[in-house]
């Protein structure tokens, strides 16, 4: 099963090469994954999505725990929760097309931030599996360059992951 | 406020931190560090011959003290070198910290004269490693280093030393910390309560029970507490390889250790139980054979100081995290305090049934008139040292033999590389014991394939008189490779027969020791006797023993915990 682990680590130098030197060494998988600083200023916070049957996604989250630098973590996926990605692509966009895919873009409710006489660029945020199906309805012929962020996450209601 | 150089700092803090060796070697990036060190005499410094064996020595001093080992080593090659010993450490959980020299922080990434990316090349095989980015940190980097090695489940930690953290005319005020916070590091410090009692009560509603203790019993220095629960219950206890001397081996209740090279007894019982109780043990892969043919009828309380040994490979009915000497210690008031006592039938049907099986196997080997059993050497040092010496093992048939044929009755006496099964272990561990064990006697077993590993050691006993007895069981082959070529290819024996070995009495004599060689039935106990009346001499006995023999009982690979070969052709 896919899941999404949220980590809060030591923002320090080598902390995340102890992460994913962790997930390589024991051959879990890393389908994306994010980190950047928080609002305090000595923490990172890191997603991870991953799959794996329920024993590995226990070893994983355990092995994590073990890491020095990890503070606390979350499988995010264990409750409601809110995920999110970034995409921009780089879209063939000439002629009749132009029309089309800005016709998409609406519906995916993504924007169009760049453009050229042959090109367009689109942002658009949402579930992975949004834009997953975006990318199919424009159809990857039409595709010149995709740049993802990887998954963020956050869990709904009054539940906060924090020290 | 005393004001000292980052070289300074570091071996005060040494000091402070109540450090009695260490074990290295010198090169550039660590000589600010060495000048400190010969400007003080509260910590001692042995210096060995090649790296690797100052990491052994130091988790020699580990296993038989249960202190922490320091290494200590320049950058580069010198802390590659280190790199097998700290591998073999973390494998075993033992306490290390790895003093590493680096160049210049303003060097870093250039690839300056002898720099390696110590921090990434040890990672894998560290609990963790720290660099020093300030002078003025050394004290409370070496603070952590030694509190993240000996808490909770220890391992080796490596401290990378920039060069230039060490400058000795740049000085800076010393204070050695008292404590150490790590907000996202705290170990467990007892058992959950509700779960401790659950096992209990499972424990004394069991029919079949066994008890399996493992490597953390010692670790944790629990044995007085483990002994204690086992007597109290009457129950039938088997360890690990690693968790050998953790309860009497000569006890009626201890039947042997366990796994692919256990006792018949031990396996049978593992296999039919109803109810396991697993104190400080994984479930590693040479114990367990097949997992999904692993004890098909047992409930299992697993208890471990680290979570993530908990339900990795077998899963566990109810785990208990927490270290193992207090948790056994509520086991212990608990089941004084329970009205519910083993059932005496059940029990008394169960230990008839183990005592069958003990009587059909036990450990046994065929006797020869003519050759030296390497199980014989054993059992005659046994007899003679009185079951008291530590034991430092090398890796292959010999380390089966001594574990099996040595029958430990205290916790940190044997001494080996359980978990890597590092060939090259065994002469720095022994060195590392009879250091700080100078009245205790000290045997290094090992085969003429891995005393070769790191025969130059023989120079480093030289220098601090270290009378180890090396008992070089020589069958003239890497004996446990050509035992699995005997049984799994047909008797090819690719690579596995030493040729051209040197004449080891004269190598010992080179070195300054004695030589001893056996290679009469009838001189095995008169010599050994006479090798072991040289209490100050490090005395080298090459003894000459059976070529062909093999070690049982094995597990036949991929089967049950039951599936076992008793010898070249009985298989049960
Ligand atoms: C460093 C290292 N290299 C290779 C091995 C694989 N290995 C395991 S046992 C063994 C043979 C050991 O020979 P020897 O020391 O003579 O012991 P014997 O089995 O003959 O008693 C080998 C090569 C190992 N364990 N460690
Ligand atoms: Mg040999």
């Amino acid at each position: 099963m896919r899941r999404i682990i949220s980590v809060l680590l030591e923002n320090e130098p080598g902390a995340l090469s102890r992460v994913v030197g962790l997930f390589s060494q024991r051959n879990y998988n890393i389908e994306t994954l994010t980190v950047a600083p928080t609002e305090d200023e000595t923490l990172s916070r890191l997603t991870v999505t991953t799959t794996g049957s329920d024993k590995v996604i226990e070893q994983i989250t355990k092995q994590l725990n073990k890491l020095i630098e990890v503070v606390k973590l979350v499988d995010l996926t264990e409750g409601a929760h809110i995920e999110r990605e970034l995409m921009l692509v780089k879209l063939k966009a000439t002629g009749s097309q132009r029309a089309e895919i800005k016709r998409t873009v609406d519906i995916f409710r993504g924007q169009i931030v760049d453009v050229t006489s042959s090109v367009y660029t689109v942002q658009l945020a949402g579930d992975s599996d949004k834009l997953d199906g975006f990318i199919q309805a424009v159809g990857t012929s039409g595709v010149l360059e995709v740049v993802r962020t990887g998954v963020s996450g956050i869990a709904r209601g009054e539940k906060v992951l924090s020290l | 406020m005393e004001l000292l150089s980052g070289a300074d700092m570091l071996i005060r803090s040494l000091q402070d931190e109540g450090i009695e060796y260490i074990y290295g070697y010198p090169g550039g990036a660590a000589l600010h560090i060495y000048d400190a060190l010969f400007r003080q005499d509260k910590v001692k410094h042995i210096l060995v011959r090649h790296e690797q064996a100052a990491v052994h020595m130091a988790d020699g001093y580990a296993r038989a003290t249960g202190k922490p080992g320091t290494v200590l080593v320049t950058s580069g090659p010198g802390a590659t070198n280190t790199i097998t010993g700290i591998a073999t450490a973390f494998m075993d959980s033992i306490p290390m910290v790895v003093l590493c020299g680096q160049v210049a922080s303003t060097l870093i990434g250039e690839d300056a004269f002898q720099e390696t990316d110590m921090i990434g090349v040890s990672r894998p095989v560290v609990k963790h490693n720290l660099s020093v980015r300030h002078p003025e940190e050394i004290p409370e980097v070496i603070r952590k280093a030694y509190y993240i090695a000996s808490t909770g489940r220890p391992g080796p930690v490596v401290v990378d030393i920039p060069k230039d953290m060490t400058t000795p005319n740049e000085r800076f005020e010393y204070a050695f910390p008292k404590k150490v916070k790590l907000r996202s590091y705290n170990p467990a410090i007892r058992g959950h309560a509700g779960q401790i009692k659950k096992a209990v009560d499972m424990l004394l509603a069991a029919r079949r029970p066994i008890i399996y203790a493992g490597g953390g019993v010692i670790l944790g220095k629990a044995s007085d507490q483990l002994t204690e629960l086992v007597r109290m219950l009457g129950y039938p206890i088997t360890n690990t390889l690693m968790g050998i001397g953790c309860y009497p081996a000569t006890d009626k209740q201890h039947l042997g250790w366990l796994g692919m090279h256990g006792t018949y007894e031990s396996n049978m019982a593992m296999h039919h139980s109803d109810l396991i109780l697993c104190v400080g043990a994984r479930f590693d892969d040479r114990v367990t054979n097949a997992t999904e043919k692993f004890c098909p009828g047992a409930r299992i309380v697993h208890i471990d100081i680290d979570p993530a040994s908990i339900s990795k490979t077998i899963d566990a009915d109810v785990p208990i995290v927490g270290p193992v000497d207090a948790v056994l210690k509520e086991m212990i008031a608990l089941v004084r305090e329970s009205k519910a006592r083993p059932d005496a039938e059940a029990l008394s049907a169960w230990w008839k049934q183990i005592e069958e099986w003990r009587a059909f196997h036990g450990m046994r080997y065929e006797n020869n008139p003519e050759v030296i059993k390497p199980q014989e050497v054993i059992e005659t040092l046994w007899r003679l040292t009185n079951g008291d010496a530590f034991v430092a093992s090398d890796v292959g048939q010999h380390q089966m033999f001594a574990a099996q044929y040595y029958k430990f009755d205290k916790p940190n006496r044997w001494i080996n590389s359980g978990g890597l099964g590092t060939m090259g272990f065994g002469l720095p561990a022994a060195m590392g014991v009879k250091l700080t064990h100078p009245d205790d006697e000290v045997l290094c077993v090992t085969g003429e394939g891995s005393i070769q590993m790191n025969i130059q050691e023989l120079s480093t006993c030289k220098q601090y008189n270290l009378p180890v007895k090396i008992i070089n069981l020589n069958n003239q082959a890497l004996g446990m490779v050509k035992q699995w070529q005997d049984m799994n290819y047909e008797s090819r024996h690719s690579q596995s027969y030493m040729e051209s070995l040197p004449d080891f009495i004269k190598l010992a004599e080179a070195y300054g020791h004695v030589g001893v060689r056996i290679d009469r039935k009838e001189d095995l106990e008169p010599k050994l006797k006479e090798v072991l009346a040289m209490k100050d001499k490090l005395v080298f006995v090459d003894i000459y023993v059976d070529r062909f023999e093999h070690v049982y009982p094995m597990q036949v690979a991929r089967g049950s915990m039951k599936d076992m070969w008793l010898s070249k052709t009985e298989r049960v």
